[in-house]
């Protein structure tokens, strides 16, 4: 089984938020960047597959040559290889854009997103790129597995889960439950290094959006602290007016 | 040039989430001086389709067929782009909802429109631009998107926009588009849905706890609190992944995000990464026995004590306030 894991390089999770002085830049200095959590339980979840079979793992990026330590992260998880598709991402229809004329070249059995990127939050990747390869996608999967070429699928809805099932080449956004996140040993860690990593120029994509400013959150008022549960609810009920 | 908004039934019901968007749908129309034709697809009986006209929708199509009688992202997302351009709608409105996130973005890639995933507020315009605040950075910023191509779907967050009455009379039209195989190629096998309980990401009210209940048996506490406040539960992440609760309780950055009007946080710190999945709530009620939980410095209201005592306290009192 051929699988292409997607991961995208985004700020840890501890990362303070700031922006440069006119708020139209997230400010990168002292952040660290990791691989999106979700794109990591994605990425053990591939590798388990592939474990003890002739299958391959390729990870692929789209971003400049910063992100080359995440990726080197993401083979020393244990991906066989990785593809670099050398542009700044805009939005994440380009990003799909990419992603989708790259697969089509190749042919995969299997792509994992994960169900966001931490950092845009879009939740778009996976279906953008399952419309464009007019393919089965399925956004923030909780469980699947494979026998044959079926897939059964556990999605999650609101208030309990549906299960699915259709035959490979599926696209999923995978989220927390599928598998836990392997971490690199350091036999991983050596042979990482090695590991081919192929950098690809952009393909040509018109833009759709772009984000003009950011800003972040007004920070909330003094705590009121509280004895006694009966004075929470008239607060609650008479101040708040949540009750 | 009307304004088309999906609206997403569960087994033949409207839930909030749907006269939200209608309603968000119909503050657009009315500022481009238009109107707001919704969309149904699957089996919902006139009455409940004429709901939507209360909240501003002013033609309502319904596409009712067998095979659409189940949601599937494919064959959803080609009836709503061949209705948006019958309807010649350059703007959709659907909600951000678990469907909805993996039905939007095959909208969007069909009509190659401008997607605005996840927006919190009604979008302004400029000239064929359209601008609409989201939030990003799972929480801890908010971004302003533009977008620059000629059509535009709008996700719009579940809690975000709250309906607002417009009554209009609406017709009901039947559409039976033509279905590609193509699109159906995914089965629905089972769907479970725990009916009795409030959904989280819809709740108004949250009452969440963490590793300071100490194990699963002291939740029934934290339930009949829910109970008695109509609210949903939830958790931090790690008392999810030790199999206290299941991971569709899990908020936070790499959880769900809730944006409630009350959210009730109990043995838990408030560590960042929780933060961020909860943080846009309108109010915040902390519990905690350490008076130094970082939690308490993002909250409205906080209690410092042992929950296992106050908690069930706090259920009396609420119970005591619903029977004045
Ligand atoms: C310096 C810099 C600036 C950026 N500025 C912007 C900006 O202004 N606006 C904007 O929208 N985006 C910007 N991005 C891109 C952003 O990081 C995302 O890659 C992209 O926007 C998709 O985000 P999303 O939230 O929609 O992804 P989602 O749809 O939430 O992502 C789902 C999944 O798709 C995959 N995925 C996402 N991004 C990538 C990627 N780049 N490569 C490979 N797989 C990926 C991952 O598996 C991820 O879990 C920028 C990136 C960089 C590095
Ligand atoms: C990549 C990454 C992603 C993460 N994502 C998330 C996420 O999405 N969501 C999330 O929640 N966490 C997330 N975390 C974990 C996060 O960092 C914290 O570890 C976690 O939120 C702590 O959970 P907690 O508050 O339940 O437990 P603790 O931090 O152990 O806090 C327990 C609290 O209970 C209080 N307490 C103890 N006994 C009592 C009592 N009897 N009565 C009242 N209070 C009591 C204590 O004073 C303490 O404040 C993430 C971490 C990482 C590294």
């Amino acid at each position: 089984m051929r699988i292409l894991v997607c991961i995208s390089h985004v700020p840890d999770t501890t990362s303070k938020i700031t922006f440069n002085s006119d708020h139209t830049e997230f400010n990168q200095s002292g952040v660290q960047f990791i691989i999106n959590p979700y794109d990591e339980i994605a990425l053990s979840r591939a590798v388990e597959l592939v474990e003890g079979t002739d299958g391959t793992v390729t990870v692929i990026n789209v971003g400049d040559a910063s992100t080359e330590p995440t990726i080197r992260k993401a083979l020393a998880v244990g991906a066989t290889d990785a593809v670099r598709i050398d542009a700044a991402p805009r939005d994440a229809w380009f990003v799909a854009k990419q992603i989708a004329h790259y697969a089509t070249e190749q042919s995969y059995d299997l792509i994992l997103t994960g169900r966001e990127s931490i950092d845009y939050n879009g939740s778009q990747v996976a279906a953008l790129v399952g419309e464009l390869l007019h393919i089965p996608s399925v956004s923030i999967v909780k469980k699947f597995d494979i026998q044959d070429r079926e897939i059964t699928i556990e999605r999650e809805i609101e208030g309990g889960k549906e299960v699915l099932s259709t035959q490979l080449p599926v696209i999923l956004g995978t989220a927390e439950g599928v598998t836990e996140p392997k971490i690199p040993n350091m036999r991983g860690i050596m042979s990482a290094r090695t590991k081919p990593l192929q950098v690809l120029p952009a393909v040509d994509v018109p833009t759709l959006s772009t984000i003009s400013k950011y800003e972040s959150p007004a920070p909330r008022g003094q705590v009121a602290m509280v004895d006694d549960v009966e004075q929470l609810v008239n607060l609650l009920h008479t101040k708040a007016k949540v009750l | 040039m009307a304004i088309l908004v999906y609206v997403e039934n569960i087994e033949g019901k409207f839930k909030k989430s749907a006269f939200e968007v209608v309603s968000y749908a119909k503050a657009i129309a009315n500022e481009q001086s238009t109107s707001v034709t919704a969309l149904s697809i699957g089996n919902v009986a006139d009455d409940e389709l004429n709901k939507l006209a209360g909240f501003g929708a002013s033609k309502i199509v319904k596409v009712d067929q067998e095979q659409l009688k189940q949601f599937i992202n494919k064959a959803y997302a080609s009836v709503i782009a061949a209705a948006a351009n019958s309807e010649q709608a350059n703007i959709i409105v659907l909600s951000n909802s678990f469907s909805g996130k993996g039905l939007a973005p095959r909208v969007a890639a069909k009509l190659e429109a401008g997607l605005a995933d996840g927006a919190i507020e009604l979008p302004t315009f400029s000239g064929s631009d359209l601008q609409v605040k989201k939030t990003a950075f799972s929480n801890k910023a908010f971004a302003t998107e533009i977008i620059t191509a000629d059509k535009k779907v709008i996700a719009v967050n579940p809690n975000s926009h709250e309906p607002v009455r417009s009554e209009e009379t609406a017709a009901i039209e039947t559409l039976s588009p033509s279905v590609d195989a193509g699109d159906l190629n995914i089965v629905i096998k089972d769907i479970v849905r725990a009916t009795d309980k409030v959904s989280l990401p819809e709740a108004e009210i949250v009452v969440s706890a963490g590793r300071g209940m100490k194990g699963p048996e002291n939740w029934a506490i934290i339930e009949e609190l829910a109970a008695a406040l109509g609210a949903a539960t939830a958790c931090s992440k790690p008392v999810s992944d030790a199999g206290w609760r299941p991971h569709s309780e899990h908020v936070g950055q790499t959880g769900i995000v809730v944006s409630p009007n009350l959210y009730i946080a109990i043995g838990i710190s408030g560590a960042i990464q929780h933060l961020a999945g909860v943080s846009s709530s309108k109010t915040i009620v902390v519990i905690n026995k350490d008076p130094e939980a970082p939690f308490f410095k993002v909250a409205d209201y906080g209690m410092v004590g042992d929950a296992l005592e106050i908690v069930p306290k706090l259920t009396a009192a609420v119970q005591a306030h619903k029977a004045n």
